[in-house]
């Protein structure tokens, strides 16, 4: 578990790094971009606003498209609810913590007690690094130029790397699909970001019930 | 940029946290809310994606980020790190604007 919790770590300072360049380069001061990562604390929803907010965005729009992305937190900290003990002042410091990572590296525990411990330690060790990151890579992006860098391409590989995992189930890559055209039949003529949060349109392929793969189609092929 | 954002989304997302943490507690959703929310980061994600590769404002553009996240694509399917995926992106990008 510490081994994982550390291979996480690591990467989350590197996403904490790309989002302190990118973040500075879209308009924001070192001080804002640190505070986006203290107190938001939920990678995809800041990286999608300063995304917004670099391209030109409404301040409305940016942040439609990142609270959209925060959402799935509260399905997580339903998840956590379950499995963590606590006084009140604990549950809100938890919730804090509650994001994508945590959530999995707890929930993959086999007992209530290593699940908490995963819980906790994933929390604080994600935190340190991705502000840490976050602080190392703003003070990086504010003194060089990131174009010349390519560090404008930072946000939209790390998305890369965000979205990947999840398009091994078909329908993610069904709702990726629809975002993915919504977007782009509607970005040359609606206001910059606008076109973000309509592709959420993409989450409607949940509405239908799980099919589950007819029994046997995998071993009947000659 | 205005300290506006800032403040509304760190609010907004710990609002998230604690709605699903401590105020509904052990209660469950519906399945098909859970089901969709959970499609939210693919729809969305993919779409940033096609924005900052593809565009500039409202224009399409291909210039030398198609090519930097066409790198990072291929490096995602063949199961990269995290890191490889993003400096490739980046690196490949930098190197066709020198040419």
């Amino acid at each position: 578990m510490v081994v994982a919790c550390l291979t996480l770590s690591g990467a989350v300072g590197v996403f904490g790094f790309s989002f302190g360049v990118g973040s500075v380069a879209a308009g924001a001061s070192v001080w804002q971009t640190c505070a986006l990562s203290l107190f938001v604390f939920t990678g995809a929803s800041q990286f999608s606003a300063m995304s917004v907010i670099g391209a030109g965005g409404s301040l409305g729009s940016a942040l439609g498209g990142a609270l959209l992305l925060a959402a799935r937190n509260g399905v997580y900290g339903l998840a956590m609810s379950r499995r963590l003990d606590g006084s009140l002042g604990r549950r809100l410091l938890a919730a804090q913590l509650t994001i994508d990572e945590t959530t999995a590296m707890a929930v993959a525990q086999p007992n209530r007690r290593e699940q908490q411990i995963a819980f906790w330690l994933t929390g604080f060790a994600l935190y340190t690094f991705w502000n840490v990151g976050t602080l190392i890579g703003a003070l990086t992006g504010s003194a060089i130029d990131p174009q010349t860098f390519g560090l404008d391409a930072a946000f939209p590989a790390g998305f890369v790397a965000m979205v990947w995992p999840l398009l091994s189930d078909r329908r993610a890559r069904l709702a990726a699909a629809i975002g993915g055209v919504v977007f782009l039949a509607t970005v040359s003529f609606l206001p910059i970001g606008v076109p973000i949060l309509l592709s959420v349109i993409g989450v409607l392929v949940g509405v239908q019930r799980p099919v589950p793969p007819p029994v046997g189609t995998e071993v009947s092929r000659p | 940029m205005s300290w506006t954002l800032v403040i509304v989304l760190a609010l907004g997302a710990y609002a998230f946290k604690v709605t699903g943490l401590v105020i509904l507690g052990g209660r469950t959703l519906p399945a098909v809310v859970e089901r969709c929310l959970a499609l939210i980061p693919a729809a969305v994600v993919t779409a940033l994606i096609v924005k900052d590769t593809f565009t500039t404002g409202q224009d399409l553009v291909l210039d030398a980020r198609a090519a930097g996240i066409a790198v990072a694509v291929v490096a995602a399917w063949r199961k990269a790190p995290l890191i490889v995926v993003i400096v490739l992106g980046a690196a490949v990008t930098a190197l066709l604007r020198q040419l």
